[in-house]
């Protein structure tokens, strides 16, 4: 038995285990300080205070919420398909925490330096769509149904533009590896992506095309989170909870973990491919591994504020509109920018 | 052109001559007349459809017990003319029983319902005559002024 | 959206229809309403109210007290707007006992009215917009309605339930810093609607969702009885505070706010919800002209030692924010109403549900519902 496992995974087991667990470490912490903020982001849009009595300026909050999540009954509805409604949780966070693989926190981190990165990123990001049906459907609840189906239809109609978009950049760049991807942007801020890349005074005539390009892409990865106005799947007015109404207790709490790294997952492919990465935008300035991890991190965390930003400001669309928005709208624009870059990397 | 209650009584008396039974004007209290409760569906197209009166907003519609009659208030208005009037038909205690005008204006539908679910006055040609606010297996009338509060409803005890 | 309305009939689609019980505990229905739902996938196909659930016998109470006893009942109608629904009430008594209010009460009543009518219509938009999925303009509302509770408390106690008129008078006269305060919480108010109109009303998501959504054509709104901003979103200036000029309204220059259709058709949701806006503003203007002018005088001047009206009946009917709020008051000359009936506005605003709603997709059925702007306390009574 013991040999096998050795056959199966090498003799660096500790390393593989280390590996995988690092960035786990990374989501705990980083689950928290994003309830926080959204917490109190939300508060200073709309102008009260938020969270003030657990901890100094109530920095404690998530914890607070995390603890009572855990002491609450869970609570499994008595028609509800058993085996199903207990692993949809589990399902959906692993298919966000898998993504995690290669996700490059650094020049010298990145827990699988695949090749083809980004192909692995859209295959388990869709693997979330599993685990919401799953829960919807074992829930037997009316509401649960229309989240589930909502959410099925809303991320597989997103999922186009979004990779296209990163298909574009797969173009462009002429790789899947995101580490590669990572180190051509390096040097000033105007070698990222979103700015045309590194390269010659051409460049100038596909920046029109790289912004519109990663503004898609956060559209489509907004709607694959179900943030709002794109939360439709969870719509609060009417399908109360959309898929995780039923859901109490720590299995709640799964779903909302997965979303929130679901959220900083996009924030990172975001950064990774748009906004340089883990490289420093000012040249050799603060560069270096562990400033790598430090920028990467900055910038995902600044994509996610913005995330939460746009969930306290604006309406929530309808679901036909969403379909129009991502067929109609996103689609072709994403297809142009493909061929603009497409082009480009022909003719330079 | 704002008529009086006095105008549209002879309107009304000369259109339907029998039907009309009355018309009240006291001091410090509305005008209003009664008529008869067969022909009050006929009374309400007539109230609506001729020009010079063009009621086509009923305001509200109040069941009433009498002690020893039930009754219907109807309180119409026209958005036209802004002048106003209230109809009043009287029914027998044991059978209480009136044309519907849910046809002439649609928000009788609810005020019906509220009347039959109160009063037990049945609307004849009423298309969903169930009640409103009680409980649609409640028993009896409330607002009647002999109703007696049942002790136990579904197990429950009602006065506590 | 017509081409929504046929897909059902031309291609018979349908494989089943769900039915969904939205309520009587749900987030958007605003209270224990609770709607039958029929619906072909996302579109409605049927609606069916049933309402009920806060029934407190209001009728049925008002017969056992005195005159002055049911004010507080009154309040409990449209809790978002007591004073409103004290005034109607108050209204009626005091025409059939045939009292003549002093001015200075007139006035103070009116001032108070408006304050909540802002109060009121704060509320509508706030929690159309949380209908909408727009969470942040609710909070700004509820931030500046604070301040007219606190001027609501500061008078009489009271933040939700008042019991501030009564027949002849007023309970307690106004504090001395009365003025300042409604002209703060006028500035407030036009600097929040402002924001608002920015970010809410104007925004193109939010124009998306309400244009052309329940549209209530103004013959059908008429027949079936509707009131307040849920009739004038249709186009038809029907304001009691005009077509009656009751009280002391007509010294006011103020306009009667009607739908104009600006970005879908005339009566849809994004109509009525406007109105509602602009309805606050009118309401700041008449604050501003009443409290530059309040007469002297003594508030309880004109209340009877015993309110006993004499035999007879009167239907007394006010504009409270919601519409056309009516009591059919009868007296047999006791010193108990003989009959109290509420014209409730939810109540009736709230039967054109299912006409509007069909053929509409299941989020645009709560955001007409949203528009209607009920207050469960007022349908059930």
């Amino acid at each position: 038995m013991e040999k096998f496992l050795v056959d199966l995974i090498g003799d660096n087991l500790i390393t593989i285990l280390i590996i995988c667990v690092i960035p786990l470490l990374f989501l705990l912490p980083y689950a928290l300080v994003a309830i926080l903020a959204e917490l109190k982001i939300s508060a200073w849009i709309q102008d009260r205070l938020g969270p003030m009595r657990t901890g100094p300026w109530g920095i404690l909050q998530p914890i607070a919420e995390v603890v009572k999540l855990l002491q609450k009954e869970d609570i499994t509805p008595a028609n509800a398909s058993k085996l199903l409604f207990n692993i949809a949780p589990y399902v959906i966070f692993t298919g966000s925490y898998a993504a995690f693989a290669v996700i490059p926190f650094s020049s010298s981190f990145v827990p699988s330096n695949i090749n083809i990165g980004i192909f692995y990123l859209l295959a388990v990001s869709a693997f979330a769509v599993v685990g919401i049906l799953m829960g919807g459907w074992a829930s037997n609840n009316k509401y649960s149904l229309y989240g589930a189906i909502r959410s099925v239809a809303q991320i597989i109609s997103y999922e186009i533009p979004g990779a296209i978009a990163l298909l574009a950049i797969v173009t462009f760049a002429g790789t899947m590896n995101l580490q590669l991807i990572n180190q051509m942007q390096s040097g000033w801020f105007w070698n990222w992506f979103i700015f045309g890349g590194p390269g010659s005074a051409y460049k100038l005539f596909i920046i029109p095309f790289m912004i519109p390009l990663a503004l898609t892409y956060f559209i489509a990865t907004l709607a694959e989170t179900n943030r709002t106005p794109f939360d439709i799947p969870e719509a609060e007015s009417e399908l109360v909870s959309g898929y995780h109404t039923e859901y109490s207790g720590m299995k709640f709490a799964m779903f909302f973990f997965a979303e929130y790294s679901n959220m900083f997952i996009v924030a990172a492919i975001l950064t990774t491919l748009f906004l340089g990465g883990w490289n420093s935008p000012f040249n050799n300035f603060m560069q270096g591994p562990w400033w790598g991890a430090f920028w990467f991190i900055t910038k995902s965390f600044f994509v996610v504020l913005l995330q939460i930003w746009i969930r306290w400001t604006v309406p929530r669309l309808r679901v036909d509109q969403l379909m129009y928005l991502s067929w109609k709208v996103l689609l072709p624009i994403s297809i142009v920018c493909f061929f603009a870059l497409g082009l480009y990397r022909m003719l330079v | 052109m704002k008529l009086q209650a006095k105008d549209i009584f002879d309107k009304l008396k000369s259109e339907f001559s029998d039907s009309i039974i009355e018309i009240k004007e006291d001091k410090g209290s509305d005008p209003f007349i009664t008529v008869d409760a067969k022909k009050v569906l006929d009374i309400c197209l007539f109230l609506r459809d001729t020009e010079e009166l063009s009621f086509d907003y009923l305001s509200s519609l109040n069941g009433m017990d009498y002690k020893n009659n039930l009754g219907v208030v109807y309180n119409l208005f026209s958005t036209i003319h802004n002048h106003k009037i209230t109809l009043k038909v009287i029914l027998d205690k044991e059978q209480p029983s009136v044309p519907s005008i849910e046809g002439v204006w649609k928000s009788a539908n609810w005020h019906e319902r509220e009347a039959y679910d109160m009063f037990g006055i049945k609307f004849e040609g009423h298309p969903n005559l169930i009640r409103i606010l009680s409980p649609y297996d409640w028993e009896g009338y409330p607002l009647r002024k002999d109703y007696k509060t049942p002790e136990y409803y579904h197990g429950f005890k009602v006065p506590y | 959206m017509s081409e929504l309305r046929t897909i059902e009939t031309e291609y018979s689609l349908l494989t089943d229809r769900l039915r969904v019980n939205v309520g009587p505990q749900h987030p958007s229905t605003h209270g224990v309403l609770r709607l039958e739902v029929v619906l072909d996938g996302e579109i409605v196909v049927d609606v069916i109210p049933h309402i009920g659930y806060l029934h407190r016998c209001f009728e049925k109470h008002a017969e056992a007290m005195t005159y002055p006893q049911v004010v507080p009942y009154v309040d409990r109608m449209d809790y978002i707007s007591s004073m409103n629904n004290e005034w109607s009430y108050v209204m009626g008594v005091e025409k059939l006992m045939d009292i003549k209010v002093p001015e200075r009460v007139e006035f103070i009543r009116v001032i108070m009215a408006e304050l909540n009518r802002i109060a009121n219509h704060q509320i509508a938009v706030a929690t159309f917009g949380l209908d909408a999925g727009a969470f942040t303009p609710f909070l700004y509302f509820f931030r500046d309605r604070e301040m007219i509770l606190s001027i609501f408390e500061k008078t009489c106690g009271g933040r939700l339930l008042y019991n501030y008129f009564t027949v002849g008078g007023l309970n307690y006269d106004i504090y001395p810093t009365f003025v300042d305060d409604c002209l703060a919480v006028v500035k407030k108010v036009r600097e929040t609607n402002a924001e608002v109109m920015e970010l809410l009303i104007k925004n193109k998501i939010f124009i998306d969702r309400t244009a052309n959504i329940g549209i209530l054509p103004a013959d059908v709104g008429i027949n079936f009885g509707c009131s307040g901003p849920m009739l004038r979103g249709s186009g038809v200036p029907f304001d009691l505070r005009r077509v009656d000029n009751y009280s002391v309204y007509e010294k006011f220059d103020f306009e009667v706010c009607v739908g104009k259709g600006e970005v879908g058709s005339l009566g849809d949701c994004w109509d009525r919800n406007i109105v509602r806006m602009r309805e606050m503003e009118e309401s700041c203007k008449i604050i501003e002209q009443a409290v530059k002018n309040i007469p002297d005088g003594d508030v309880k001047a004109a209340i009877p030692k015993r309110v006993k009206p004499p035999v007879g009946e009167v239907y007394c009917r006010t504009e409270t924010p919601k519409g056309e709020l009516g009591y059919y008051i009868v007296s047999d000359g006791g010193l108990k109403p003989y009959r109290v009936k509420g014209r409730a506005p939810s109540f009736v605003n709230l039967s054109v549900l299912p006409e509007i709603s069909k053929g509409y997709m299941f989020a645009d059925l709560i955001l007409i519902l949203g528009s209607v702007d009920i207050v469960l306390g007022e349908v059930d009574r």
